[in-house]
């Protein structure tokens, strides 16, 4: 994983984005085992109690078990996981609309501008036939 | 008390110029901390308080409940800002002389490190590099298992990757129950490696804070926070 960090927040929370996205994106599949503490902080080059802060919140999400002997994983809560991926899109739907309504678009023209620009991908939406991709 | 670091009203004075004035800091174990503040903020003066190299004019100093001294000594490994080892050394002097010195001198891990950059025990001291005769000395310093480790200006004007090889040193050595305290004004280089900060200023200080808690309230870095607080300076 490439680690950049932003400076208007945490860095914990930065790592907990970060990892996050790795789980729901498939990069850090279901069951598969986490670096250590010391591990991580070495690779994005911060503080281990950093590190060992943004484990302890992924773990109170449920996205990560930490085993006695075996260190740390991700999660097989397929479940969970689908619930976490679906308030991440809606968070980056609703940051989309306002971001819409910034630019004098209301929800209607927002979702029919959605519709085109997938509709030029090939994507079939709000009941329109997908368009013939070659 | 489990004060690792207990610093009480200390006022530090060089004939009529005040280096320090009525300072109060506690550090607790397990802890890496930014000493920040711009050239003559009284850094290397409060870090040399710590170390025993100076006496207080006023106040106290004490390391893990005991009043800097002899025994604090032993608690304490301290990465001076300029060159301490004779010319006339080899790297391996300088490894013996810190063997001798600290019972909890690491002489195995010294020389894994001195190996990793590639520097042999018969070379010269003096033939190094400067950035080389840094990483030596750090190297050093961080192979002892101190509780306080006081690294004076780690990163003076290093190249990139040795700012990089410094911090991976000191990530990778330190341990639960030691704090370092990182001395420097290059804030930027050192500020995803930290804890706490401190900020002194015509010495003072100004500022006790963790870093999360300075991005979290102000939704600034600690540098540009620290640009703005001393941007007069």
């Amino acid at each position: 994983m490439e680690w950049a960090f932003a400076d208007d927040r945490p860095i914990y929370a930065q790592i907990v984005e970060q990892i996050e996205m790795g789980i729901l994106s498939g990069e850090c599949p279901a069951g598969s085992a986490l670096p250590s503490v010391r591990a991580l902080a070495l690779e994005a080059e911060v503080n281990p109690n950093t590190v060992q802060r943004a484990f302890l919140e992924l773990e109170s999400l449920g996205l990560v078990r930490t085993h006695r002997t075996s260190g740390r994983t991700v999660t097989e809560d397929g479940e969970l996981v689908m619930a976490v991926r679906r308030r991440t899109a809606q968070g980056r739907v609703e940051r989309f609309l306002a971001d819409m309504r910034s630019l004098g678009f209301d929800a209607a023209q927002a979702v029919s501008l959605l519709a085109e620009a997938a509709g030029q991908q090939g994507c079939s939406v709000l009941g329109s036939e997908p368009k013939d991709v070659r | 008390m489990d004060a690792l670091l207990d610093v009480r009203g200390v006022t530090k004075r060089f004939g009529n110029t005040v280096a320090l004035e009525h300072v109060d800091l506690m550090l607790g174990p397990g802890r890496i901390v930014g000493l920040l503040g711009p050239n003559g903020s009284g850094k290397t003066t409060l870090v040399k308080l710590v170390v025993g190299l100076l006496t207080p004019t006023q106040g106290s100093v004490a390391v893990a409940g005991m009043p800097v001294g002899t025994q604090t000594k032993r608690l304490v490994s301290y990465l001076p800002d300029r060159t301490c080892f004779d010319n006339r050394m080899k790297v391996r002097d300088c490894v013996g002389l810190y063997a001798d010195f600290y019972e909890d001198f690491d002489i195995a891990k010294a020389k894994e490190m001195l190996a990793a950059l590639g520097i042999e025990g018969r070379a010269a001291f003096r033939s190094l590099s400067k950035g080389m005769k840094e990483k030596v000395q750090l190297a050093l310093v961080m192979s002892r298992k101190a509780r306080l480790y006081l690294l004076d200006e780690p990163i003076g004007g290093v190249d990139p990757a040795a700012r990089d090889y410094i911090l991976e040193t000191i990530i990778r050595n330190y341990f639960e129950e030691g704090t370092v305290v990182i001395s420097t004004h290059l804030i930027a280089d050192v500020e995803t490696v930290l804890d706490d900060v401190v900020f002194l200023r015509d010495g003072r200080v100004e500022r006790v804070s963790s870093v999360d808690a300075i991005r979290e309230s102000q939704g600034k870095s600690v540098d540009q926070v620290f640009r703005e607080v001393f941007r007069c300076c």
